[in-house]
């Protein structure tokens, strides 16, 4: 299977508009983590017109809330988490420059319409995968929300971090085409 | 009267967390392995052999096989002749909890109250059933159920005209609402008739047994087959990226219900399907 390397944030514009829906992907570079409570708190920073803590032009945000490092580890085990939940926030948090997302599951029209209208991209990991995917991220730094545990923000360097493209700029659903071409039954 | 002692428990209960986390049941590698040789989709097996690898280097390494190391829910057996000494069974449970989750490095996933949600800091309070059994044994069986799978779960008050095809027709929608955010490929499990709380415990209960064991009833088992193979004709495959296995297993759990019911229950479990169990 050919899996394409790319580099991120997502500095050149043209890779985004390299990417369809089905590819596989190695993803190399830094990306933020942010889940439920994140999410939340930063849309409400957003509506008061506060700053966020970090700047999300042309980043990639991961939903992932880890376990923590056994002494010596980088970190604990370290998978996707449903990105439905982020459902809401994500429009919002694509029109403050917000490129990428690396999730599980399905998303809203709403998203995968505002994926489209600015250019960004959803990734699916494999849910479940948490030890191997904990191997590929290099390090770990805390940026904002401490008190949020293991919803925090951080950044992490990741190396090769595997992932599938479900939804780009072109506005094809991988989830839809692939379950289909394998459905044996009336839908 | 037998008697077994509180801090024999917490200990037990600490080690059940522990490697319900790290090490995958021999079960569901198996069922892994199986469905990698059957599955049609080449990415489908590519997710089913990044699942093996990571089930290997979870329990070698002592990590968590998945960040969601979910509420710790147990069912425990208590033998009518067997007397709990040093503290309540419940404590015991929780604070077995707390010791696994802390020193185990698992996380914390549970708020103290559903709209405040303020993370209770040690993966307490879990959720135990208790049953009253014959004999003068504790015997305990312990699930890390993850939020994932539990939120796409679902519970339906059919009534009986609505009969064997409205049961099959309500499952298949649960699972295909559900595609990839429950982590496929899933476990199923299955509650037919009880009542509305029962219902939802007999799929709770069904999903300890082990992946691959057919109900001891022909006819149960032959609709668990049954709804193998229609779940699977769904073409969600590992992740929900397509392909022939959706599921791993189906496990149905019936009890007698009302003249005017037919509740069904259907509590989805991914494929981290992590029961352990011990008898003190
Ligand atoms: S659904 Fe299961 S495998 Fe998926 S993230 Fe949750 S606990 Fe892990």
């Amino acid at each position: 299977m050919v899996q394409k390397k790319i580099s991120v944030p997502f500095n050149d514009e043209g890779t985004i508009k390299s990417l369809q829906a089905g590819d596989q992907v190695l993803l190399s570079g830094t990306i933020f983590t942010a889940r439920d409570a994140a999410h939340r708190r930063m849309v409400e920073q957003l509506e008061k017109g506060e700053k966020l803590p970090v700047d999300l032009t042309n980043q990639v945000i991961y939903y992932v809330g880890p376990t923590p490092a056994r002494p010596g580890d980088v970190i604990g085990s370290a998978g996707p988490t449903t990105s439905s939940r982020m459902d809401k926030y994500t429009p919002c948090l694509l029109e403050k420059g917000l490129k990428g997302m690396i999730g599980k599951g399905y998303r809203s029209q709403v998203v995968i319409d505002a994926i489209v209208k600015n250019d960004a991209v959803y990734f699916a990991a494999i849910g479940g995968s948490g030890a191997l995917l904990a191997k590929r991220i290099k390090s770990v730094e805390l940026v904002a929300y401490e008190d949020l545990g293991t919803e925090a923000i951080r950044k992490l360097e990741i190396e090769d971090f595997p992932c599938t493209v479900i939804n780009a700029p072109e506005g094809r659903d991988w989830y839809k085409e692939s379950q289909a071409a394998f459905r044996k039954c009336k839908e | 009267m037998r008697e077994v002692y509180y801090k024999d428990i917490v200990s037990k209960v600490k080690l059940l967390c522990q490697e319900a986390n790290y090490d995958l049941g021999q079960d569901v590698m198996m069922a892994f392995e199986q469905a990698a040789r059957t599955e049609s989709s080449d990415i489908g097996r590519e997710v089913l052999n990044q699942l093996i690898d990571n089930a290997a280097i979870a329990s070698e390494n002592r990590v968590p096989m998945c960040q969601d190391t979910g509420v710790s829910v147990f069912i425990v057996k208590l033998g009518q002749e067997c007397h709990i000494t040093g503290g309540s069974l419940y404590e015991a449970i929780n604070e077995g909890v707390r010791k696994g989750y802390e020193e185990g490095y698992l996380r914390y996933s549970i708020v103290d109250n559903p709209l405040t949600r303020k993370n209770t800091g040690d993966n307490t309070p879990s959720v135990i059933h208790v049953e009253i059994v014959g004999g003068d044994q504790l015997e305990i069986q312990m699930t890390a159920k993850g939020g994932g799978a539990e939120n796409m779960s679902a519970l339906k008050m059919l009534t009986p005209s609505d009969g064997v095809e409205g049961v099959k027709k309500f499952i298949l929608n649960t699972v295909k609402q559900a595609g990839p955010n429950a982590c496929p490929p899933l476990v199923v499990g299955i509650g037919i008739g009880g009542n509305f709380e029962s219902c939802a415990y007999l799929a709770k209960k069904s999903l300890f047994k082990p992946v691959g064991e057919r109900h001891s009833n022909p006819e149960i088992a032959k609709l668990e087959e049954e709804l193998i193979q229609s779940i699977n004709a769904l073409g969600i495959g590992p992740q929900g990226l397509g392909g022939s296995t959706t599921t791993l297993d189906v496990k149905i759990e019936v009890a007698p219900c009302h003249i005017a019911a037919l509740p069904v229950a259907v509590n989805l479990n991914c494929h981290a399907s992590r029961h352990k169990h011990a008898v003190l």
